[in-house]
């Protein structure tokens, strides 16, 4: 059996074993969330090992290079020493600036930005609550426009840090989050391309900061938005993107209701499934999916046999936590 | 024609040119698509891409212990040779939207044909 050490102290893994059940079966107190390879809130360094290319999928280069790997997707072959990120990569305090419903259980949450804080719209942080659990939230807003960090947090039953922010947050508290991460956001460099942005619930959060980052840099492509939601009351934000709509000749909304008959002007049926059915072929399209994971999986896989190239299709999908 | 079949064919840029075409095509055909249900398609389009530079005569560092564990699980699900013929269709049909000639789709389709009893497991 490997053996993992981990400060000053060894454990031994089971086969098939990754290294964060082996801690977890040890009661060492760690940070994780999805366990699903996504959140990176279980990201370590190893010390000696070598980490495989799944436990490094989607940390940037700079973190590979050095040897970051997520604990959740790395079953140790032989013995390892791991260590706890350095502070670069560790939690940073900020304040709560406000805290505004935007729909009946979705919460707009804005933080003000660390000093050099820097993310691009549409990659995750992790928001701590006071009990050290952790939950991943897409940044909404634009660094370059806006001096706030801005997260929709929707009210999930028995969520530890969902219930905890729309409870107990004040304006004024101070919380821990995270550095950004994750690769899906707007790229320049192909202002032609025509962009198809899916999202359901809160899955707007980094849409509507992609979004508005795309028209900021003078996007020339159409960009259609898709934001789906089960009723009605669920979709949000819906007069700032009529507005953008109406400023931006190249920009398209479609708010999509899947149950019930909606009013005018809504689209009744899944969001991703009318936006396929609507648009047809993608070759040479962008694509953006963001919120539900089986919404995520199967709209990739649709929107690939649609003719999208597979790095041309960048992905959000919210997985729940398992703690 | 010393050159190596990989090198004929393009290299790197050519498997990089089929993957997701090839992977498209398994994809949307009924008689195989079931096998990849549920599979994560980052990894699946990796594999692709290693399946292709074999079968192109590139790089590779396959055994046939390799191909039997990999496909084992398969296997098991009832993968035959008609799904295996399927594939060679697949890539077939991937290399003549490339504008390959028949002649180096035969050898390809030689090199995939080298794999079959490991792939199902005889």
């Amino acid at each position: 059996m490997p053996k993992i050490v981990f400060e000053g102290q060894e454990y031994l893994a089971e086969d098939n074993e990754t290294v964060l059940d082996c801690l977890i079966r040890h009661d060492v107190s760690v940070n994780y969330s999805c366990r699903a390879g996504v959140c990176q809130s279980c990201m370590m360094m190893m010390e000696e090992g070598t980490p495989s290319e799944a436990s490094q999928k989607g940390l940037k280069d700079a973190l590979r290079a050095q040897s970051y790997f997520l604990m959740c997707s790395f079953v140790a072959e032989e013995d390892i020493r791991i260590s706890r990120p350095g502070k670069d990569f560790q939690g940073m305090e900020t304040g709560v600036l406000a805290l505004d419903k935007l729909s009946d259980d979705v919460l707009r949450v804005r933080l003000a930005r660390p000093e050099n804080y820097s993310y691009f719209p549409g990659q995750f942080l992790n928001l701590q609550n006071p009990d050290g659990v952790e939950r991943s939230y897409s940044l909404a807003s634009l660094p370059d426009d806006e001096d706030f960090l801005e997260l929709h947090v929707r009210h999930i039953p028995g969520g530890k840090v969902s219930g905890w922010v729309h409870t107990a947050l004040k304006t004024g508290d101070r919380v821990t989050i995270s550095p950004a991460t994750g690769d899906c956001f707007y790229t320049p460099g192909q202002p032609g391309q025509n962009l198809l942005l899916i999202g359901t619930g809160t899955g707007l959060a980094p849409l509507y900061g992609i979004l508005r980052d795309a028209l900021r840099q003078g996007h020339q492509g159409d960009i259609h938005l898709y934001h789906g939601s089960s009723v009605v009351e669920g979709l949000y934000l819906v007069d700032a993107l009529k507005a953008l709509d109406a400023a931006h000749a190249n920009m398209h909304y479609h708010p999509c209701v899947s149950q019930g008959t909606p009013p005018a002007g809504i689209i009744s049926g899944r969001a991703d499934q009318k936006a396929l059915e609507a648009i047809g072929k993608l070759d040479s399209w962008r694509i953006y999916l963001c919120g539900r994971e089986d919404m995520v999986k199967s709209a990739r896989q649709k929107a690939f046999l649609s003719g999208a190239s597979l790095k041309d299709i960048y992905t959000d999908p919210f997985v729940p936590a398992v703690d | 024609m010393s050159d190596s079949l990989y090198n004929r064919l393009g290299g790197e840029a050519a498997v990089d040119a089929a993957v997701d075409i090839f992977y498209r095509k398994v994809l949307a055909d009924d008689r195989i698509n079931e096998f990849f249900d549920g599979v994560d398609m980052d990894r699946q389009a990796a594999k692709q891409k290693a399946f292709l530079t074999m079968a192109f005569g590139g790089p590779n560092n396959y055994t046939g212990e390799d191909m039997r564990k990999g496909h084992a699980h398969l296997v098991a699900r009832g993968l035959n040779d008609s799904h295996f013929d399927a594939v060679v269709e697949n890539l077939g049909g991937t290399l003549k939207e490339l504008g390959v000639s028949d002649e180096l789709i035969g050898e390809v389709a030689a090199i995939a044909e080298s794999t079959r009893n490991d792939v199902l497991g005889r």
